[in-house]
């Protein structure tokens, strides 16, 4: 190889291909800086996880203290339950956020009216457009104690009022509800696209033949949907380690009494890092649910090349 | 069911059959649909007609679907000192327009070199930019470059910088481009136009719907961005809208204060709850009246994102 190389280079020296494609290289180069600065250099911050961080002594003039960040946060139990809370969560939302959506999708293709269909779309996609402040506000219009909705009509009912902000037990249900709200939209759109796609000379023939219309949806429609579910659960699951900042601090906040049940790797590296100022302890979960991401997520572009080559990520 | 007994049927029957499912079917489909539908947009119509209540009977009473005491008072207020909401109003609109622009105009550019299927090193730069969305460093280390490498906090820039490129934009960005035939590249460099100038007079105006596409997409995300503001911004006359908005929600005391400062009410007849909602919907206005008009951009950003993603 080395040869090959010398040999090129004679030729055709690295420089003259600089030179060759300096235009396209300087039109690269905001990008290049771009992702050195805020992604890169940062990656290097790591070596946080291994010390004791002092203001004085920086990233790099720090001592080392070994693995004690790392001891210091699975010693506390914490790792644990925000690893836990961060996988079974978003399992859940992959398993009820795809399901609501294929099932909106299949319904709003058959469905005959224009007029709804267009309508049903543009209103089921709103939630998707506002920020998780604004969806928090609506959270506090719902649970709040003493002038929440869901309380009035509970007292409408002649019911007890439910304490939702003091009862962590509650959060998994609020969550789940919450995230197929806010992608609903978007994943049935997505899914729409994919149902459109499908060759209609199949329904066609299927018709001719004599299948009803549920036979249709479950014979054609659902098995032609399955790759795209496949290849869409799939790249979910490689994210399966990554909470929802947005989501979970806007709807849970700094309340404590809710941790034990919602609690993610992301809010506890967060609040860590801002409110205890632990930044090497923090520095240690950060890397460690970077090294959980990337091993699932090369798992899961392994299983899609497994599964379908061309819908792989790399 | 049993597909031998409906063949021996008359065409008929078959289709009388079948008119019955699909009959089954669009009921089944139209109350799903809007039941999901009522999901949906139930929650802004409780928020608008809580800001529209009287803040004695929301105490009283609570939030409810139907007021059963209209008043604007809440809204009389806000804009009867808006200082500081307009003030939020404008470092967003500023940051979002900043933002878009250069950001749309760096990932543009950055996909059409990395779309150039001459660009010798276009697989090398693909995976430089790609492999920060497999790892990163977390939180702690972006938030010290950013903090003590870069100066950035309490800037307006750390408003704009975090969020100006985007990995998965300029991957949907590229593949729309590599969909532009080469020779128009080729021909121009013939007539000896440079790369620059072939991307901004030739590329660009082709791309538009997915440049349309691409700049909704980023003008949203700093529209509704708040984390970079909660992470880097202290001084209150920095703060963008939704951050804002976050910090009153947080912080009614802290807006009774302000509202006590300058003369607009006394301590006991702020309307804090409706307030609240209030502001909510002043902050979220202009997206649910830009939202029927910018809607199917986002749907054809989608679906080329899950053709192509």
């Amino acid at each position: 190889m080395e040869r090959g190389f010398k040999m090129k280079q004679k030729q055709h020296g690295f420089w003259d291909d600089v030179k060759k494609y300096r235009s396209l290289l300087l039109m690269l180069v905001p990008a290049v800086l771009f992702f050195l600065l805020f992604a890169y250099i940062p990656m290097s911050g790591i070596i946080l996880a291994f010390k004791q961080y002092d203001y004085t002594g920086g990233v790099f003039g720090s001592p080392w203290n070994g693995w004690d960040n790392f001891k210091f946060f699975f010693n506390s139990g914490d790792a644990w339950r925000v690893t836990r809370n961060t996988a079974l969560y978003n399992i859940a939302f992959i398993v009820v956020n795809n399901v609501v959506q294929i099932f909106a999708a299949i319904l709003l293709f058959e469905v005959a009216g224009k007029w709804f269909r267009k309508i049903t779309q543009t209103v089921l996609f709103l939630p998707y457009f506002i920020s998780w402040v604004v969806v928090g506000a609506i959270a506090y219009n719902l649970f709040n104690f003493d002038v929440g909705t869901i309380n009035v009509l509970l007292k409408g009912l002649g019911m007890q009022p439910v304490d939702i902000y003091n009862t962590a037990s509650y959060w998994p249900v609020i969550l789940v509800v919450v995230s197929a709200w806010k992608t609903l939209g978007y994943g049935t759109i997505m899914y729409l696209a994919a149902i459109t796609s499908i060759d209609t000379e199949m329904y066609e023939a299927a018709e001719i033949d004599g299948a009803n219309i549920f036979q249709r949806i479950m014979k054609i429609t659902v098995p032609n949907l399955m790759p795209t579910v496949i290849i869409l659960v799939l790249l979910a699951i490689g994210n399966v380690f990554r909470g929802d900042f947005g989501m979970f601090y806007n709807m849970v906040g700094n309340n404590g009494l809710l941790f034990s049940s919602t609690d993610v790797i992301d809010t506890f590296v967060f609040r860590s890092l801002t409110t205890s100022n632990e930044i090497g302890m923090s520095a240690a979960a950060g890397f460690y649910q970077s090294l959980l991401g990337f091993v699932t997520i090369m798992l899961a572009n392994y299983a899609v090349r497994k599964y379908d080559k061309d819908r792989a990520l790399f | 069911m049993s597909s031998t007994t409906a063949n021996m049927k008359t065409p008929e029957v078959i289709r009388k059959r079948g008119n019955k499912d699909k009959m089954i079917l669009a009921i089944i489909g139209y109350v799903t649909l809007t039941v999901l539908a009522i999901f949906c947009i139930f929650p802004f119509i409780l928020v608008v007609s809580s800001s529209l209540s009287e803040e004695s009977t929301i105490i009283e009473k609570g939030f409810q679907i139907f007021p059963s005491a209209f008043s604007t008072e809440a809204y009389s207020l806000l804009f009867k000192y808006p200082e500081e909401m307009l003030r939020a109003y404008g470092i967003t609109i500023s940051v979002t327009a900043i933002g878009t622009l250069f950001g749309l105009f760096l990932t543009s550019m950055t996909a059409y070199v990395l779309s150039r299927r001459d660009f010798k090193w276009r697989g090398r730069f693909s995976f430089f930019f790609f492999f920060t969305t497999l790892f990163s460093g977390g939180l702690v280390p972006w938030y010290l470059m950013i903090v003590n490498y870069l100066h950035l906090k309490d800037t307006l820039l750390v408003l704009i910088l975090p969020l100006l490129m985007n990995v998965f934009y300029i991957i949907v960005m590229k593949s729309f481009m590599s969909s532009i035939p080469d020779a128009i590249t080729e021909s121009a460099k013939i007539d000896g136009a440079g790369d620059f100038r072939i991307f901004m007079q030739l590329i660009v105006p082709l791309s538009k719907p997915a440049l349309a596409t691409i700049g909704l997409f980023i003008a949203l995300a700093y529209w509704n961005d708040w984390y970079n503001a909660l992470l880097f911004i202290s001084k209150s006359e920095l703060m963008p809208l939704q951050y804002y908005l976050y910090k009153m929600l947080g912080n009614m005391d802290g807006m009774r204060k302000a509202m006590m400062a300058s003369g607009a009410v006394v301590n006991t007849d702020l309307p804090t709850e409706s307030l609240k909602m209030a502001m909510t919907i002043v902050a979220t206005g202009p997206i649910l009246l830009a939202y029927p008009f910018i809607q199917k951009y986002f749907v054809t950003g989608l679906t080329i994102g899950a053709v192509k993603g």
